[in-house]
């Protein structure tokens, strides 16, 4: 899309006039083809400059990045002994087939349980949670403010919250809730709830959707009570009139108006299953608990991380979920658009 | 990859540290002669350190308490008054994550580091800098073979060995005496024990795996009382198979422990764990000697260990585990030679006093180190080390960090799920194959 704009500058340019008198550069007609020649180059600056930036600092180490996915180097020289070896499909081999196909099966699995957890979890509770305050409860400002306020927590802060005050083995506020007088491993725990085969979804994982759900339902709830507020009153007046029952009213007038916040939602969430990583990392990766992007990071920085090449496979692939994901939604999005317009 | 790295010394062939004289010396009290010899090697290893100055950057990962006091009063012994010494404070644990993108491009010249197999993946990597002069200007003569194995990769120097430790059974004598147990010496003995806690509502071994490193402790013990030093050398290089009978029969005598461990312990901090040891809610704790560090002083001389009981007559209890850390240059410093005195200093006798001082939960590899000043357990150690037929260094010290780190993973999931024990295995060893 970069690459596209200074193209359409440079089919400006006829309309473009080419008086070279330097000394004017105020608005006045006459003089005005000056100052659209210096308009012009700040304009190709303003596009040329931040695709460079962009280009060198995101597309060239992508690309760099799946190129070194074929490889096999421990990231220190680039040549000679224990330099950059060139492996073909090796890492992509170990890690969908092979030795390390069972991580990696169990990591994208709890990216999938992440999503769907957001999606049915904080989501819905967040909708839930904006249609109560919408209706102008009595301190309802003070709610909004309780709910939202583990939203300006980053995520690895919740994680240590979470690890120190809800899940402490034995003086956390959950065991005591819910331990029965005994200790609870909340974190440590690696057993499934339920199984597919040797994978599943673990109980520790788990308990870090609760804790992250914690601060994301207050999100969605902000921004569904923005998008309630907005509805204008008289479609509700009217729905009330037509004999709607609460239900009816939520889901025929409400829940359409709503569309543009549903997919502002439907992309944060996405973005956060597929990002998620610091309150995992925070937590030392409990056993069941490894998202894809923890296998990147593993297999690229840190003390045993001597293969440079599985991790950039495991970073294609998160590369390729991503990339599936934005186009799947540019597509669609814009022809919509594009067909109700 | 892996054939050329040496494996964990076997100092049976040279000796380690402190000859058992040294010991009896020092318990007799006649340690004046050791102080006197401590001195003197000081003055010999301290020749650089009269020649080099300006400014020198230590990294440090001795980040709790006692060990960092200790660092600091080591290096303010040192001779030079020319040399100024900056410490730079990391966390531990992130320290050692970041070794290698810290070793590329070092802040510091000096860096903290652990012996052997660990030692030797940094040092192939071209990330440390060759210090054998700094043994022959002083080290071989107050450090014994074993230590100097333990430091070498490809014939050349990288290390200094400052302090070791062992892993052992630890115990309190108070709640021992209290109940009336003794230390088992067989696996036999060993269970019975625990069956007799387990019945009077102690729990027999304290068990925190937060990291999923303090357990490797327990499978090595087990995998070299029933197979035996070699098997674990080799197990750690590949050479032998996790799907191996041998291997399967170590995770099936665990299995039979594993009900007398704390509960959980994938969730639970080694420091944790020691606090219910501590405490004495919990018998038992296998762990290196810096439990010791988790006590309040007074209740210290409490603390007591054993070996771990025999699993198999023929090795006995030949091997025991006393991991090493020390002091790298890294390999590009800006002052060498300021480097070279420091790490040339950290190895002598009164550094290495200097920081026992604060932190006697460890023992100093220094021959001439004054061991009068010793506590029990530490005499204990050192003696338990100097015995030994095979010392090895522990698991994630002595394979290559990458499979450690499978390896630790592997033993989370064998405590939470014993019986998927074959599963668990299959995919190790797979993961052996591909990494060593």
């Amino acid at each position: 899309m970069t690459t596209a704009t200074p193209v359409s500058t440079e089919d400006d340019q006829p309309i473009v006039s080419t008086s070279d008198d330097p000394k004017v550069v105020d608005s006045k007609p006459k003089k005005k083809r000056q100052f659209e020649g210096t308009d012009r180059k700040v304009f190709l600056a303003f596009v040329i400059i931040p695709s460079v930036i962009h280009i060198c600092i995101v597309w060239i180490p992508t690309i760099l990045s799946i190129l070194l996915s074929f490889t096999k180097w421990n990231g220190i020289r680039f040549t000679g002994d224990r330099g950059i070896e060139i492996v073909g499909v090796q890492n992509y081999d170990q890690t969908l087939l092979g030795a390390f196909q069972g991580d990696t099966i169990q990591a994208v699995l709890n990216n999938f349980w992440l999503l769907i957890f957001l999606f049915f979890g904080p989501t819905l509770l967040g909708m839930l949670l904006a249609y109560l305050l919408d209706k102008n409860l009595r301190g309802t400002r003070i709610y909004q403010s309780l709910f939202y306020t583990p939203v300006v927590l980053s995520l690895a802060v919740v994680g240590f919250i979470w690890q120190n005050i809800m899940y402490d083995q034995k003086h956390g506020i959950a065991t005591a809730l819910f331990g029965g007088g005994g200790t609870v491993d909340w974190l440590g725990n690696q057993e499934f709830i339920f199984s597919i085969g040797s994978y599943g979804l673990s109980k520790n994982f788990l308990a870090i959707l609760v804790a992250m759900a914690w601060r994301h339902t207050g999100y969605i709830m902000v921004l569904y009570l923005a998008g309630m507020k907005s509805v204008d009153a008289a479609l509700r007046e009217s729905s009330s009139l037509d004999g709607c029952n609460e239900w009816q009213t939520f889901r025929h007038v409400l829940f359409p108006t709503l569309k543009p916040i549903n997919v502002i939602v439907v992309v944060i969430t996405v973005i956060e299953a597929l990002r998620a990583y610091d309150i995992i990392a925070v937590l030392n990766e409990p056993r069941n608990t490894e998202l894809l992007s923890h296998l990147t990071t593993n297999a690229l920085v840190g003390e045993g991380a001597d293969n440079i090449g599985r991790g950039s496979a495991y970073a294609t692939m998160l590369f390729l979920l991503c990339i599936g994901f934005v186009l799947w939604y540019v597509t669609n999005h814009y022809r919509k658009q594009e067909n109700t317009v | 990859m892996t054939a050329e790295f040496q494996q964990s010394p076997s100092p049976s062939e040279v000796g380690f540290a402190l000859g058992r004289r040294d010991v009896l010396k020092g318990a007799a009290a006649l340690g004046g002669i050791a102080a006197f010899s401590g001195v003197l090697a000081a003055c010999g290893g301290g020749d650089d350190a009269g020649s080099a100055s300006g400014t020198i950057r230590v990294g440090s990962n001795y980040s709790n308490e006692l060990p960092n006091a200790g660092l600091r009063a080591a290096l303010d012994s040192l001779p030079n008054d020319d040399l100024t010494i900056e410490l730079n404070e990391v966390d531990h644990n992130t320290y050692q994550e970041q070794i290698v993108a810290y070793l590329q491009d070092p802040p510091d010249d000096v860096a903290p580091w652990f012996a052997g197999f660990r030692l030797q993946a940094l040092a192939s990597q071209d990330l440390l800098l060759d210090i054998s002069d700094v043994w022959t200007d002083g080290l071989d003569d107050v450090l014994s073979g074993g230590f100097k194995q333990a430091s070498t990769y490809e014939g050349k120097q990288y290390f200094v060995p400052w302090t070791y430790y062992s892993w052992q059974v630890h115990y309190r004598k108070s709640v021992w005496d209290a109940i009336g147990a003794v230390p088992p010496a067989t696996f036999d003995e060993l269970l019975a024990l625990c069956e007799t806690l387990d019945g009077m509502g102690v729990t027999p071994f304290a068990a925190g795996n937060d990291g999923r490193w303090p357990l490797m402790g327990t499978f090595d013990q087990l995998n070299f009382r029933l197979n035996g030093y070699q098997y674990h050398v080799d197990l750690m290089a590949g050479k032998e198979s996790w799907t191996d009978q041998r291997t399967k029969d170590v995770f099936a005598k665990w299995a039979e422990l594993l009900p007398y461990h704390q509960a959980e312990p994938n969730g639970r901090t080694w420091e944790d764990a020691a606090a219910a040891f501590v405490g004495g809610e919990v018998a038992m704790y296998v762990i290196g000697g810096f439990v010791g560090s988790q006590f309040p002083p007074d209740e210290l001389d409490d603390l007591d260990f054993f070996p771990y009981p025999e699993l198999n007559p023929e090795h006995g209890q030949d091997t025991v585990e006393a991991p090493i850390d020390g002091w790298t240059v890294v390999a590009n410093p800006k002052n060498e030679a300021g480097a070279k005195a420091v790490v040339g200093h950290l190895g002598t006798a009164i550094a290495q006093e200097a920081y026992l001082a604060e932190d006697p939960s460890v023992q100093a590899p220094n021959k001439n180190v004054d061991t009068s000043n010793y506590n029990a357990l530490q005499q204990k150690s050192v003696a338990a080390v100097q015995n030994a037929k095979n010392v090895t260094q522990f698991l994630d010290r002595d394979t290559l960090p990458a499979f450690a780190n499978e390896a630790g993973q592997a033993i989370a999931d064998f405590v939470s799920n014993p019986d998927n024990i074959d599963a668990i295995l299959e995919d190790l060893q797979g993961k052996a194959e591909a990494l060593l």
